[in-house]
């Protein structure tokens, strides 16, 4: 009996039905969370004795870069499930994942060069961290134009879904290698923030972010997969009523 | 816990970072905002899409009824 | 007397299939000789976008043959499949009963028989119109040996990917680009070392070890790939 939540998801329409009362719960979490640490960590938090206010950026920076790369395997893991299984909500799931990632991550790369001009005195620096992340970004845009490329959606799933465990296999292969050039050619003397030295005072906004970025993730991607379901089951009787039903409350 | 700035013209200046940080915050929240009402909009434009099918399904329906 | 012993027909899989890929290779020569030109081509331009001065170029000529190596590479990748799948034949060699790990596996090494080698082995005397210095020879030969090599793995399954699009040249290189910047990290830092005086034999390990698990993982998802385009 576990595992039949399992098999239901097989069914579009269970999961469509079954996540329609989560949505204003998600909604009222992840933007209370939000707010509730940006104003922590742009007004109470203290300023870095170092950095001075220009830190405050990491609040926003680190969580976008963690969904970016919790995001790719999300993605990569989703097409595993509909190439193993033959299902067709992963594959779904996994669409909708690409382009929300690809945001985050172009997110955490222009705060991070935003971060970097008055830190470093540069707008762009091939420390190993940007670096990787820019590679992660081009990850994702070669992922997204692979799922264009394709007329039929069946192939384009699956193939698509062979790339992100091709490119989820590579990605620490690509940070370790990233981060061995990047000892090679600068010694370690720019750091963004050495992690063991900060305060609970910074910490506590951060991690607070860093879950409301979660629960937003999931919104999105909950709302995103949903249309995704719509789009695909248009001829099924159950959409039909959905929309006829919400066509009389209008 | 207290407000780190000695006004809130302080705030927003930041010591000079301001412009750093507003910018970085502002790119950030245009793309949740942006994450969040695309799917929105994009159900909305199904929903009308399908109305119109279905409206134009009926007509159709009730047309070749009247020619039986 | 046929042998039918299952390890013989692996192999009598892997002959076959080797050897009429090559011949198809050997039969056209322009597809053989454009990596090589594009190398030679996309090489001068350096000296005459940059500057001819030697010691400029010998700063820059290690990551730039390497690079242009890469892009030679990337360029050849996208006949690797195409006629196959264009006359048929890649639909039978789906369905056949060979091993078709051995036959994914003919094919990418003919594919660097033609394109990989022969970049490897011009790689030196474009390094000596960049004037690389001496020491960097021979480690530019080896880690090209081993990193095209690699390559023409990891791009086949980009290959395999785009085989049933029209247009998938471009997107191709797109998907492949990124999955090659460890190979090109550690096959330009070889050079870079040897010249410099360093010891590179980390380098080559590792560049043997992405060899290793390329040939372990990447026949498996091409032939994956292979499966879905040839369904679509």
């Amino acid at each position: 009996m576990a595992w039949q939540w399992f098999h239901r998801l097989g069914s579009p329409r269970w999961f469509y039905e079954k996540t329609t009362p989560w949505l204003p719960w998600l909604a009222t979490l992840s933007i209370a969370l939000i707010v509730t640490a940006a104003v922590w960590g742009l007004a109470f938090a203290p300023a870095d004795f170092k950095q001075g206010n220009s830190y405050r950026i990491i609040y926003i920076h680190v969580p976008a870069a963690f969904l970016a790369l919790a995001g790719y395997y999300i993605m990569a893991i989703s097409g595993a499930v509909g190439l193993i299984w033959k299902m067709k909500l992963p594959f779904m799931v996994m669409k909708s994942a690409a382009p929300i990632g690809a945001l985050l991550t172009f997110v955490s790369l222009v705060t991070g060069s935003i971060w970097g001009k008055p830190t470093w005195g540069t707008w762009w620096e091939w420390d190993a961290r940007i670096t990787s992340m820019l590679i992660l970004f081009f990850l994702y845009l070669g992922m997204i134009a692979l799922q264009q490329a394709f007329q039929h959606r069946d192939t384009a799933d699956k193939a698509s879904a062979v790339l992100a465990l091709v490119g989820m296999v590579n990605i620490p292969i690509i940070y370790k290698s990233v981060d061995w050039w990047n000892t090679l050619h600068q010694p370690a003397t720019i750091k963004f923030t050495s992690k063991s030295s900060i305060d609970p005072s910074m910490l506590y906004p951060l991690l607070t972010m860093v879950i409301g970025f979660y629960v937003f993730y999931a919104l999105v991607l909950l709302l995103n997969t949903r249309v995704e379901i719509l789009r695909r089951e248009n001829r099924t009787q159950w959409v039909n009523d959905l929309i006829s039903t919400t066509n009389k409350r209008a | 816990m207290k407000f780190q700035f000695e006004s809130i013209a302080d705030f927003i200046a930041m010591n000079g970072h301001g412009p750093y940080v507003w910018a970085s915050y502002a790119i950030t929240f245009a793309v949740l905002i942006f994450l969040l009402v695309s799917p929105l909009l994009q159900k909305k434009a199904f929903v009308k899409q399908q109305i119109k099918q279905q409206k134009l399904a009926q007509a159709n329906n009730s047309a070749s009824e009247l020619t039986e | 007397m046929r042998d039918n012993s299952p390890a013989a027909s692996l192999l009598g899989g892997f002959i076959a299939s080797f050897r009429r890929d090559l011949l198809i290779a050997a039969r056209h020569k322009a597809e053989l000789t454009n990596p090589l030109v594009f190398f030679l081509i996309a090489v001068t331009l350096i000296p005459l976008g940059v500057s001819p001065e030697k010691t400029v170029l010998a700063l820059l000529a290690p990551g730039i043959v390497w690079v242009m190596a890469l892009l030679a590479t990337l360029l050849s990748l996208d006949g690797l499949f195409r006629s196959d799948y264009d006359d048929g034949s890649l639909e039978q060699m789906l369905i056949s009963p060979q091993s078709l790990y051995f036959t994914v596996m003919a094919k990418v090494l003919v594919h660097w028989l033609v394109s990989g080698l022969p970049v490897t082995l011009l790689a030196p005397v474009l390094g000596l119109m960049l004037s690389l210095p001496i020491e960097g020879y021979l480690p530019l030969l080896a880690s090209l040996a081993l990193g095209t090599a690699s390559m023409s793995l990891i791009g086949a399954v980009g290959a395999a990917l785009t085989v049933s699009l029209r247009k998938g040249g471009l997107l191709l290189s797109l998907i492949v680009m990124p999955l090659y910047i460890p190979v090109l990290i550690f096959g330009a830092s070889a050079v870079q070392t040897a010249v410099q005086g360093g010891a590179i034999g980390m380098q080559l390990a590792v560049l043997g070890a992405f060899l290793a698990l390329a040939i372990v993982l990447a026949p498996i998802a091409a032939l994956g790939a292979l499966r879905i385009s040839t369904n679509g």
